[in-house]
């Protein structure tokens, strides 16, 4: 199972953290302070797997972001490359070619399309499409109720008049 | 009217709850925090919009509910406390529109875990949304379920997930197996509840379905055997066509990864048939055509083939396969390990680990491949080899694997050297058939990474050193000559002083020379010159300056030329700011100034260490498997209990006692003493025997013979004047005053410690049980025991009983000088209690050679005439000259074997 993930920037400033297994608030910065040490300091050829207090910690750079996934030993490691592709894949359809700052400032949205991807540390859906057409469906339903209440203050602003 | 408006719009525009759109104030909070220069002036930020925070939250304003939850989530981020809020996530939820429920959930998922309390507060409104209409407020409380619940919710809320998982929207399907999941791995009592759901979720053509559902069958499987032999029955046949469609099926873009189908469901599937298969030959013979078909038609120039390879080759290897199949793997195996992408090398190395266990020849034959990944420049990779190598390593490759290790040891990445070290340190001591080349190795260990090297291993090497004599002069050479040119290394530094400080003169005299080794000159002071720079070069470590101490200390007494010398060095720590040292500078002092005449008693070698308990000792507490068998031969099992010696703690550690057994010492005693008898012997020898109390099989059973012994013990004082004459053959005068004061002194000693030196005997039969009964009825067979040691000279006796007369015993003693000096005129005399008789045979010479080549022995017939009730006891007296010079030393052997 995948025990939690990771978006660290180049820079060591966490981006998204999503923990399926329990951590205690000084465990996580503990954790997030040693993973930062150990991955930002590898050269671009190694492999990208690192071995840490018993798990593997799979991880892939893309631009200046490091996407990062805690796995157990017995894990694979080479599908969770896959997962943490398909992972930035969605995110890149849905952003429309990501960047960090999209990340930044919509970073509740990547939570979204994560909790669409992973349920208790396992894949939940192995279609883009599907991730991308059930976001889509809910971010409709936050539209649909905002224009529903814009259209209450509409209401209110002509009996203001 | 204008100004109204804006205020209206400016209104409508909050309560429109788009908080994350642009120009709302999540948006400014986000910019402001990332516009901060320092560290600071980020925490002003943040603690100002807290402050602001909790304002609205004391207020209790709904309106701004959601988008103050969306800033904290932020600053949760960031690191800061966010605990207040809690309840705020739990307000959002109990909200009725989908907006503040999403964000709601969200917050909860990353603001809480599943130990806080809060959560239990919201159990009630999973509950409820668990059996909402909508579909998406039902996923948003499943995913939470999933992600963060605890055993306890797990419970309540299970019936609503086995229900939702036969709800007809794929989406909630999906979302309810993988909560099962969470479910099942913290209450794993519930896992039957969902075993035929899950087979059912099985025929499902959607793949995000069918993905959970493996997953949940997977975990069903672990968590429980009843799961486990349900789905071995009735989901086997679903697993294998899942994945023959899967992987025939001709091009889906929706599930395309680089032109292969759906790997993350190939994955899956394999995994449960390893998990299925694995002990079970039908499900495997099941699986093997599909499994060879995976293997042989999945593209590998990708990674997403090589990660179905991987999975695939796992599955080979855990399920009964053929041995067809395992080939397959194996092959699959070696092209990976091949491959130029470190990420496959990686696998390759992960996967041998495990294939060792099925095929140990396959995975040798990639041995110089996986000791290429050693030197690797990828940490990662070198772990994963270097713990393959370690498993690889076998009687028969050990050395020339040791070597290339060691080698590599020179160059290794400074990070990798600890890893590294302890891992050759494990296999020298696991392997080693010989004591000289583990010694070597470890030595050139020291050398290279002497920093690296724990402190157990340091001590264990001691121990073997300490056990083995003959290798002893070779060890203090070798690691003086290592000193000199690795002095930085703390280990070998520490254990280097301790060699030359117990067994400086052999360092010194080229003592105990090997074959084809190189002398060294190295001159008393030399010695301590080596010793002085390691103290000044590591006085930070407290260890090595109080190792360095002592043996400074030591060699003083070996070298009285450099005892002086050693004065001074010592008295400089006087003031060192260490206690330690300095209490042991100024205690070293004063023995060297003026405790002369008891220092080389004080300072004689350190006893053999007892390498059986030591080894023990170390496996408890490292859970280190070395072999005993392999690093203490001469160690036989029980030996443990015997204890060092109880009146002389220097002598007779087991390992000395076995050792001279085998030599085959008893068997030769009874012909030199017939032979070089005198006429006085043979009388006493008939006398002995005809006193005898006719076969007597065993004597260790001393309460029973009791009573046969007390009738028997009158005829046997006919030989007492025998023997009474025939010791002033060899005593001097003196020893009849020794003898005079011996009977009182025993007398007393006898009383006070009976139950101290049974207790201890019967200990030694204890532990050599098996070779007492094995001796056979006739005779009983006494181990040999080391009678008296000192620096100088070792004495040890061998036993033997006459056949005839059990209260006769024939003890073989052998006198070795441990000095580079010869002795001359060398005269030993006892004296026994006046319950003994004791006879002394003429010594085989008066000249004992230096350094342990060859030794003088002497036969000594004694008679204890209360047997059983009295144990043995000696006091012995050696006389003998160095160059002219008189020496003498004297001492009591108490530790007789019980019985005699």
């Amino acid at each position: 199972m995948i025990n939690f993930v990771l978006l660290i920037s180049r820079q060591g400033k966490v981006r998204l953290t999503k923990w399926y297994s329990p951590y205690t608030q000084k465990e996580r910065t503990k954790v997030i302070r040693e993973l930062s040490g150990l991955i930002l300091t590898r050269g671009p050829k190694l492999c990208n797997f690192v071995e840490w207090r018993g798990y593997k910690v799979v991880y892939r750079r893309y631009a200046s972001l490091y996407f990062c996934m805690c796995i157990d030993a017995d894990d694979n490691e080479l599908e969770v490359l896959e997962i943490i592709h398909h992972f930035v894949e969605i995110l890149d359809r849905y952003f429309g070619s990501v960047c960090e700052l999209d990340l930044i400032f919509n970073f509740h949205k990547a939570y979204y399309i994560l909790d669409e991807i992973l349920i208790a540390g396992e894949l939940q859906e192995s279609s883009k499409k599907n991730v991308a057409r059930l976001i889509a469906a809910q971010d409709s339903l936050v539209e649909a109720a905002k224009e529903e209440a814009s259209s209450i203050s509409n209401i209110i602003a002509q009996a203001t008049k | 009217m204008d100004t109204v408006e804006k205020i209206v719009e400016d209104f409508a525009s909050d309560i429109a709850m788009s908080p994350f759109s642009s120009g709302t104030r999540l948006r400014d909070m986000i910019r402001a925090i990332r516009a901060c220069k320092t560290a600071a002036e980020e925490r002003a930020v943040v603690r100002r919009e807290c402050a602001a925070i909790r304002t609205a939250i004391s207020e209790n304003e709904p309106e701004l509910r959601h988008r103050n939850m969306a800033k904290l989530m932020f600053i949760h981020m960031l690191g800061y406390p966010t605990h207040f809020a809690q309840m705020e996530c739990l307000k959002l939820i109990a909200a009725a529109g989908y907006p503040e429920k999403r964000v709601g959930y969200l917050g909860l998922m990353l603001l809480l875990d599943e130990r806080q309390e809060v959560l239990m507060l919201v159990t009630n409104s999973l509950k409820q949304d668990l059996n909402h209409p909508n579909q998406f407020i039902v996923g948003l409380a499943l995913c939470a379920l999933g992600n963060i619940c605890s055993a306890e919710m797990a419970r309540d809320l299970s019936p609503e997930v086995e229900r939702l998982m036969r709800s007809r929207e794929v989406n909630t399907k999906k979302k309810a197996a993988l909560c099962s999941i969470r479910i099942v791995r913290k209450v794993p009592d519930l896992a039957e509840n969902f075993m035929a759901l899950a087979a059912s979720l099985l025929k499902e053509k959607h793949h995000g379905v069918l993905i959970s559902a493996i997953q949940l069958c997977t975990e069903l499987c672990k968590a429980s055997k009843d799961a486990l032999e349900y789905l071995r029955k009735n989901c086997i046949e679903g697993l294998v066509r899942i994945l023959r469609d899967v992987s025939n099926s001709s091009y889906a873009p929706e599930y395309d990864v680089s032109g292969i189908a759906d790997p993350f469901l190939h994955i899956r599937v394999l995994k449960l048939m390893r998990i299925l298969g694995q002990g079970d030959a039908d499900c495997s013979e099941y699986m093997n055509d599909i499994l060879a078909q995976v293997a042989t038609k999945t593209e590998s120039n990708k990674n997403a083939g090589n990660a179905i390879l991987y999975e695939c080759v796992q599955t080979i290897m855990g399920i009964e396969a053929t041995s067809g199949l395992r080939v397959l793997a194996i092959n699959i195996l070696g092209r990976f390990l091949s491959n130029r992408d470190n990420n496959i090398r990686y696998v390759a190395l992960n996967m041998l680990m495990r294939a060792i266990a099925v095929d140990v020849l396959a995975v040798q034959r990639h041995r110089t491949t996986i000791l290429e990944c050693v030197k690797d420049a990828d940490a990662s990779i070198r772990k994963r080899a270097l713990e393959l190598v370690f498993l690889l390593v076998n009687d028969t490759n050990v050395e020339p694997l040791t070597k290339e290790l060691i080698d590599y040891l020179s160059i290794a990445d400074p990070d990798f050297k600890g890893d590294l070290t302890a891992k050759i340190c494990s296999i020298v001591e696991k392997f080693s058939q010989e004591k000289l080349w583990y010694l070597d190795q470890m030595i050139k260990v020291l050398s290279l990474a002497g920093n690296h090297v724990k402190d157990d291993v340091c001590h264990a090497l001691i121990v073997v050193l300490s056990n083995a004599s003959e290798l002893q002069g070779y060890s203090v050479r070798s690691l003086y000559k290592a000193l000199q040119a690795y002095g930085k290394q703390g280990s070998l530094v520490r254990v280097a002083v301790w060699c030359i400080g117990e067994y400086g003169e052999m360092l010194v005299n080229n003592v105990g020379m090997l074959d084809g080794e190189e002398p060294v000159t190295v001159t008393e002071s030399g010695a301590v010159d080596a010793v002085e720079i390691a103290l000044n070069c590591h006085s930070a470590d407290a260890t090595t300056g109080a190792m360095c101490l002592v043996a400074l200390l030591k060699l003083s007494s070996r070298f009285p030329s450099t005892s002086e010398r050693v004065k001074q060095i010592v008295a400089r720590n006087k003031e060192n700011v260490v206690l330690e040292l300095q209490q042991r500078s100024i205690e070293f002092s004063s023995i060297i100034q003026r405790h002369q005449s008891i220092r080389s008693s004080l300072l004689e070698r350190m006893p053999v260490l007892d390498e059986a308990s030591y080894l023990v000792k170390r496996a408890t507490a490292t859970q280190a498997t070395i072999s005993a068998d392999k690093l203490a031969p001469t160690v036989a099992p029980g030996g443990l209990k015997l204890p060092n010696g109880v009146a002389k703690p220097t002598s007779a550690p087991l390992a000395d006692l076995l050792d001279l057994s085998s030599d085959g010492a008893p068997a030769s005693t009874t012909t030199s003493t017939t032979t070089s008898n005198g006429f006085l012997q043979d009388l006493l020898g008939i006398g002995g025997v005809s006193t005898a109390t006719t076969g007597v099989p065993s004597i260790a059973s001393t309460d029973i013979l009791m009573d046969l012994l007390s009738i028997g013990s009158s005829p046997s004082q006919n030989g007492t004047p025998g023997q009474a004459e025939s010791k002033p053959v060899h005593a001097v005068p003196e020893a009849i005053d020794l003898l005079g004061s011996l009977s009182s002194t025993t007398s007393v000693s006898a009383e006070t410690k009976p139950t101290h030196l049974v207790s201890q005997d019967m200990d030694l039969l204890d532990g050599l049980s098996s070779s007492t009964s094995v001796s056979g009825l006739e005779k009983t067979v006494h181990p040999s025991i080391t009678a008296f040691q000192s620096a100088t000279l070792k004495i040890t006796f061998d036993f033997k009983r006459q056949p005839g007369n059990p209260r006769e015993t024939t003890i073989h003693a052998t006198f070795t000088n441990l000095t580079s000096s010869t002795y001359t005129d060398f005269i030993f005399q006892a004296a026994v209690p006046k319950f003994i008789q004791l006879k002394l045979d003429p010594a085989s010479g008066n000249t004992v050679p230096a350094n342990g080549n060859g030794s003088v022995t002497q036969g000594l017939n004694v008679t204890n005439n209360q047997q059983g009730q009295k144990p043995l006891a000696m006091r012995i007296r050696m006389s003998y000259k160095v160059n002219g010079e008189d020496r003498l030393e004297q001492g009591q052997v108490s530790n007789f074997p019980s019985g005699l």
